[in-house]
């Protein structure tokens, strides 16, 4: 099937990068690419007749590989028994409800449209591991983060004000690591964790390291625009998870703010920010502070957010957060795994439950929504369900029916804690998305956010990921219909990744293998140079590694997809 | 020639990788062997595997990841028990994970952090010789430089090496680990026992050392097979996780198991990435199911249900059950391996292979779950094939396909 041209007719195509919105025309894929046209006697043809075409979805976080999601798996028995995908010709089975098996998880994500997806947190001492597992995921095209706000070569270099140095060492640690973007996670926090503590503001000293969170941030987004990365620094900010924490999110992104300079485009991402727009003092006082977020994301430019919206559904949490991990497992009482990493990370697992009749949660859950219906460029909020945290990327047509449809965000509300309501502003709200802001927040604005030129979008040149729904916007209206249009989102008419059928009707029909971004950033060769004689020389010290056994070779990655990068250092 | 940087182990493994190297394929047919060439070989282990209702696959413990997943694609395609040998060893401990979860670490963590080191049913100075210098309390790391900044204590129902070695032995009466950790951990939660001693150890004792545990800076408890294979075996690793998890309510603690086999962490990290489960994955439904005591190689053999086996890097005869080894050598066998072992002995194909990490490449997981990329040091005797080659071979002759 390779190779063979692809035209898909009559469609109603969503394409918001392009200003199409929603015009009935055709798409033409050649080797992989859109183009401008197809012989139609040399061509597959595709009859998109009343359905919708949007480009492939872009996911940009979402825990599919690696150490810490592989314990998940494997601690969680109870949570593959009653979800499985049996073996079929040319098809892997696998298992797997909030944490899929690596088949599983290519497959659950094409059939819903997605061909993209970049998996946020990675130990850089185990990515290998990482990339073993996305090596694994068929059909998807993918990236990973590698954790950086806790390593002890960047709070070395940070702490001594060297940004330059901190940039040659993370252009190698990218290379090293084949990793696509920097991620921080409570930024200090996690270093503290190393003795059971945490830090409390931007301006807690980090133990032993003479060096702050608000100084990680800022030193970590110099380094970024320092390397010209394609995306922003990534952060999963302080304090997350705790009442009363959206003055210290807004305290983060206001600690960048400065160093916007004069392009005017994005320099930090928010990851999951639903779960840092907590008002009041305790779970009892819990109030939702979306609003006040997401005024300060309407007015600055330089942010960008997903929501990591709560699905009322078996969640399994899992981050690097080691102290917010162990203060959940107190918490819900539920079992908790946590692995730290020498000099760089940790990560803790807890499973969880979002009921509906569970005031904290049904707070969650209008909080992820007032963000996303509150934040009006939905060029800067994206969707995510920070998968498997809040819950499965399964469930992504149900949130997104209840940004379309008021009328569904109502009948979800009838069924919550009666009092939760009374703490949020999300009764109120009448917004609901169309369907160009729906393929924004999931494919077109994520792919802009990334830096993919050639995803998010079907113009010229970009890559032949198409998504066509049983859908017709025209005569569908979401709002009034919305399961409908979720019964649509969840399986695709067909899937094309790359000009290949992948998925049709829900059935698999092809898995190509999928690159795997990575970035590669040459920096001044004198510099790299001495920064590398330094690392060399307190590798021993700390790792129980070899440096040469550290760095991974783009070999061992299935179809390695490297973006070159031009520094200013 | 010599070996540097490893253990008394390790620099064994690579002296004597050649002695008694199977030299060639072997089918055994009525007791008699003779040596065949590798396409006979494998056209025999694929006739074996396809005609058997319910084939297992087992072994993994010292190969590649690469290796185990070629092996676990052919397992789904002839729907067979796939197991790696944690059913015999750490088991009982990753059973225990899915109940309790698991406070762990890398092992330079310890290096860096631990004020206070305990080994328990676990004799590093045989089963680990470096361990205890580059990980344990002799390491020079970070926050602490050496032997003097760290508390070494060791529980165990004899007087090890290690234990000489200790700064607190607790001698416990055999068959008591759940006991002990169970007071101990009553202890941290502050409950008062009325009882004068818990496994054969005053009272007094097991208080001490509850206090050296909370006391402790940075704390980490690592055990064996003495926990794993004694009476209680999950419910023993459970008490041992559940104490080290509530330890972090007075300072942080870490629990690491001490693995045996070079890649046994790698065969559970392959098996779950892929089926979702560690060991004991059975697929004659055409999806992974998990149940110990059902799924496991041990179990299946002894109820009689497996009709062929295919073994690789692993030598069950020597290391299963007794009575499940008799059942092993009833029924037709793939060995593959690059030794002579009992195991190859009872094959009715035996196939050689490339030793991974001395004459072919692949990745091995550390026992804390750091990945390694193996190296390939010397060319195999010549027509010697890598484990991952050969499954992948046997797999196109079975499945008909590439896998």
């Amino acid at each position: 099937m390779e190779g063979k041209a692809v035209l898909i007719k009559n469609g109603y195509v969503y394409d918001p990068l392009n200003n199409i919105h929603g015009d009935r025309m055709d798409i033409a894929i050649k080797d992989g690419m859109i183009v401008e046209d197809v012989r139609e006697s040399e061509a597959l043809i595709i009859d998109a007749r009343d359905m919708l075409v949007v480009p492939g979805g872009v996911d940009i976080h979402s825990h599919i590989a690696g150490s810490k999601v592989n314990l998940g798996r494997l601690m969680r028995p109870e949570d593959h028994r009653r979800d499985y995908e049996p073996r079929a010709p040319g098809k892997r089975s696998g298992v797997g409800h909030t944490v899929p098996s690596t088949f599983a998880t290519g497959y659950r994500y094409a059939r819903m449209g997605y061909t993209t997806v970049f998996e946020p947190a990675s130990p850089p001492l185990k990515q290998r591991h990482t990339h073993h597992e996305l090596n694994e995921i068929p059909i998807l095209d993918k990236a990973c983060f590698p954790l950086v706000g806790d390593n002890w070569f960047v709070l070395d270099y940070l702490s001594r004000g060297d940004v330059e140095g901190c940039a040659a060492y993370i252009a190698w640690l990218l290379e090293a690591t084949k990793g696509y973007a920097l991620k921080i996670v409570n930024p200090g926090g996690i270093e503290a964790w190393g003795w059971g503590r945490n830090v409390a503001s931007l301006d807690d000293q980090v133990p032993y390291f003479r060096i702050t969170p608000r100084e990680i941030l800022r030193g970590l987004c110099r380094v970024n625009r320092l390397l010209r990365l394609p995306h922003t620094i990534h952060v999963h900010a302080n304090g997350i998870g705790m009442p009363g924490n959206y003055r210290l999110v807004i305290e983060t992104m206001e600690a960048v703010r400065d160093l916007e300079g004069c392009h005017g485009k994005p320099i930090i991402h928010i990851t999951h920010c639903q779960f840092n727009s907590y008002g009041g003092e305790s779970w009892l006082t819990l109030t939702s502070e979306a609003e006040t977020v997401a005024k300060y994301v309407n007015r600055n430019s330089y942010v960008t957010i997903d929501l990591g919206q709560p699905i009322f559904a078996d969640a399994t949490t899992m981050t690097a957060d080691g102290p917010f991990q162990y203060s959940l497992h107190l918490l819900t009482g539920a079992k908790w795994a946590n692995a730290d990493v020498e000099a760089e990370t940790s990560a803790g697992i807890v499973p969880i439950r979002f009921r509906k009749r569970n005031r904290t949660n049904a707070i969650q859950w209008a909080i992820g929504l007032e963000l996303a219906l509150l934040i009006k460029d939905p060029w800067r909020v994206y969707l995510t369900t920070d998968h498997p945290n809040a819950g499965p990327f399964t469930a992504y047509p149900r949130v997104i029916a209840w940004l379309m449809s008021r009328r569904a965000r109502e009948a979800t509300m009838k069924g919550l804690h009666p009092m939760a309501m009374k703490r949020c502003i999300l009764p109120s709200l009448d917004r609901e998305y169309d369907f160009s802001e729906m393929v924004i927040i999931t494919r077109a604005g994520t792919a802009k956010a990334l830096g993919l030129k050639e995803k998010g979008h079907l113009g010229i040149g970009a890559h032949g990921d198409v998504a066509i729904y049983p859908l017709n916007p025209k005569s569908l209206d979401p709002s009034k219909d919305y399961k409908a249009l979720r019964k649509g989102l969840r399986r695709t008419a067909y899937t094309i990744k790359g000009g290949i059928i992948v998925a049709r009707d829900g059935t698999i029909t092809a898995q190509p293998i999928g690159r795997t971004y990575w970035v590669k950033a040459p920096v001044r060769k004198e510099l790299s140079q001495t920064v590398l004689k330094d690392v060399r020389a307190r590798f021993r010290d700390y790792y129980t590694i070899q440096f040469e056994n550290y760095a991974l070779d783009d070999r061992h990655l299935a179809l390695s997809a490297p973006i070159i990068v031009n520094p200013e250092v | 020639m010599g070996v540097r940087n490893a253990c008394a182990l390790g620099t064994s493994k690579f002296l004597g990788y050649n002695h008694g190297r199977l030299p060639s394929p072997v089918i055994r047919v009525g007791g008699e062997a003779r040596p065949v060439s590798l396409e006979e070989a494998i056209e025999r282990a694929a006739e074996i595997l396809s005609k058997a209702n319910y084939p297992a696959v087992y072994g993994f413990g010292s190969t590649s990841v690469e290796a185990i997943t070629a092996a676990l694609e052919l397992a789904e395609g002839i729907g067979a028990l796939a197991d790696n040998v944690s059913t015999i060893c750490h088991g009982p401990s990753l059973e225990a994970v899915q109940d309790i979860g698991e406070v762990t670490c890398t092992l330079g963590v310890v290096r860096h952090r631990a004020d206070l080191i305990v080994y328990w049913g676990s004799n590093p100075v045989y089963s680990h010789p470096r361990h205890m210098i580059r990980y344990g309390p002799m390491a020079e790391g970070r926050f602490r430089k050496g032997r003097a900044d760290r508390k070494l204590v060791v529980v165990d129902v004899r007087k090890t090496p290690t234990a000489r070695l200790a700064d607190f032995f607790l001698q416990i009466k055999p068959g008591t680990d759940y006991e002990v950790l169970s007071a101990l951990r009553a202890y941290i939660k502050e409950i008062d026992l009325e009882v004068e001693e818990v496994g054969g150890i005053r009272i007094e004792r097991i208080e001490e050392l509850g206090e050296l545990m909370m006391g402790c800076q940075f704390g980490v408890l690592f055990f064996g097979l003495g926990l794993t294979m004694s009476p209680g075996r999950h419910r023993n690793v459970e008490a041992a996780l559940a104490l080290v998890r509530d330890l972090n309510a007075w300072t942080k603690f870490a629990i690491v198991p001490m693995r045996g086999h070079f890649n046994v962490e790698g065969a559970n990290a392959a098996f779950t990435w892929e089926t979702g489960y560690p060991f004991g994955v059975d697929f004659s439904h055409g999806y992974p199911r998990y149940n110990p005591g059902e799924t496991t190689f041990v179990d299946a053999l002894n109820r009689g249900e497996c009709d062929a086996a295919l073994i690789v890097a692993s030598d069950p005869i020597s290391h299963l059950p007794k009575d499940s080894a008799d059942k092993l050598m009833e029924i037709p066998t793939v060995v593959l391996d690059p030794h002579i072992t009992p195991t190859t002995l009872v094959a009715h194909v035996a196939i050689p292979t490339a030793h991974v990490g001395i004459e072919a490449q692949g990745t091995a997981y550390r026992m804390d779950g750091v990945p390694l990329e193996l190296k390939k040091l010397v060319d195999p005797p010549p027509g010697i094939l890598t484990d991952e080659e050969v499954l992948r071979r046997i797999g196109r002759v079975v499945l008909g396909v590439s896998p």
